[in-house]
């Protein structure tokens, strides 16, 4: 289990943050995640990687984690909550820094879209696994990031950032 | 109308919704492949690559600015471990344990008739394989060791050649057991059973006294240390 935890946990800590946006629920949320992992290890059928399990778990527990908060207007009052020391996204192209403005609006897009953004590129997980976490179909795995990106461009371009797409 | 004419025209292309994948490295081997060659041929779709890339980056560094959990959460799952009940994890099922499962889950009652109904089963079956075997076979039987083609070579009279239990010394080469075996007009008829040999002596009968001084003789020879008459 420490073998496992050492492996996975840094990683299990941040996709459930970008879904509860705080790091003690965040912190919570592992310890509940490991726990069942060491209580259910005998359904795991080794028919996935081990981090698409565990990213499942974690998406499961995070998002039941926000709804006993019942914080409907979670979204927005936490991406305001969520320390950011860089500028805004205006001064952010003011100063040419097109980088910040991107992780600024990265932040700043809605939870689903967020997730498969993470789930893709920082988690590099394939379309199958994606659609695992999230039990979604393939098709709509694809779609849902095309129109996560397009968000993100809309985003940027809100901000005065035009990057040549779409 | 005007609505799904722009919708139509968003609608992606299927390797224009692969590149991300593509970016992360994610892609089958035949799908990469796809997208390479379009990439090539498509400075569009090139240029929406370039975007994805950068995104791709911003993505990887937003996370790993996210930190890591404090040891307070390892320490809180380690204890919650710690006062689950004592139990070995599994990583899977094999076929003895669910056999075992399944017979766990038997009430003794139920058990004690199913073992009933097997064993009786067991014997009904055996009733039955005897009868069939009976009914196709002669009379007459034999012992396992009794071969009718073949002659009987041994008889219990005293006209049968004499045999003895041998035991070699163990630093009897294969030469001197040989020259031995001919001197003596003796062959080896069993193998070495517990370092001993069942040696036969010529071919005819002798009197007990010629056979106690043939053993007598063979005691008195340097590579046997060992040297028992048997019938």
């Amino acid at each position: 289990m420490q073998v496992l935890y050492g492996r996975h946990h840094v990683r299990v800590f941040r996709f459930g943050l970008r879904v509860v946006r705080d790091e003690q629920v965040a912190e919570d949320l592992i310890s509940e995640v490991f726990l069942d992992v060491w209580r259910q290890a005998g359904k795991f059928e080794g028919r996935s990687a081990v981090s698409t399990w565990l990213l499942a778990i974690t998406r499961f527990k995070a998002l039941s984690a926000l709804r006993r908060r019942k914080d409907v207007e979670l979204e927005d009052e936490a991406a305001n909550a969520i320390e950011d020391t860089s500028d805004d996204p205006e001064v952010s192209v003011q100063k040419k820094d097109t980088s910040a403005a991107l992780r600024k609006c990265l932040t700043a897009l809605s939870s689903d879209h967020r997730e498969i953004v993470d789930l893709v590129y920082y988690h590099e997980k394939s379309v199958e696994e994606v659609a695992e976490i999230v039990g979604i179909p393939e098709n709509t795995v694809k779609t849902r990031l095309f129109y996560a990106r397009k968000k993100l461009a809309d985003l940027l371009k809100a901000a005065g950032v035009e990057r040549g797409w779409p | 109308m005007a609505l799904s004419k722009r919708m139509l025209e968003e609608e992606p292309s299927e390797i224009e919704m692969l590149l991300p994948w593509h970016a992360a490295g994610t892609l089958s081997a035949r799908d990469a492949r796809r997208v390479e060659e379009a990439l090539a041929h498509d400075p569009a779709l090139a240029k929406q690559y370039a975007v994805i890339r950068e995104e791709y980056a911003e993505t990887i560094d937003l996370n790993e600015s996210l930190g890591a959990p404090s040891a307070r959460a390892m320490q809180k799952l380690f204890a919650a471990i710690d006062a689950e009940p004592a139990h070995v994890p599994q990583a899977s099922f094999n076929v003895a344990s669910r056999f075992a499962a399944f017979f766990a889950s038997l009430s003794p009652r139920t058990l004690a008739w199913s073992a009933g109904l097997a064993a009786l089963a067991l014997l009904l079956q055996a009733g039955v394989i005897g009868a069939v075997l009976m009914k196709n076979q002669s009379t007459t039987y034999q012992t396992a060791s009794l071969s009718m083609n073949e002659p009987i070579t041994r008889a219990l009279g005293p006209e049968s050649p004499p045999r003895a239990l041998v035991r070699f010394a163990p630093d009897a080469r294969i030469v001197d057991i040989t020259a031995l075996l001919d001197h003596y007009h003796a062959s080896i008829i069993d193998g070495a059973k517990g370092g001993m040999f069942r040696l036969q002596f010529g071919d005819k009968a002798m009197s007990r006294e010629e056979v106690a001084s043939l053993m007598n003789r063979l005691q008195g020879e340097k590579i046997i240390a060992l040297a028992v008459a048997t019938p």
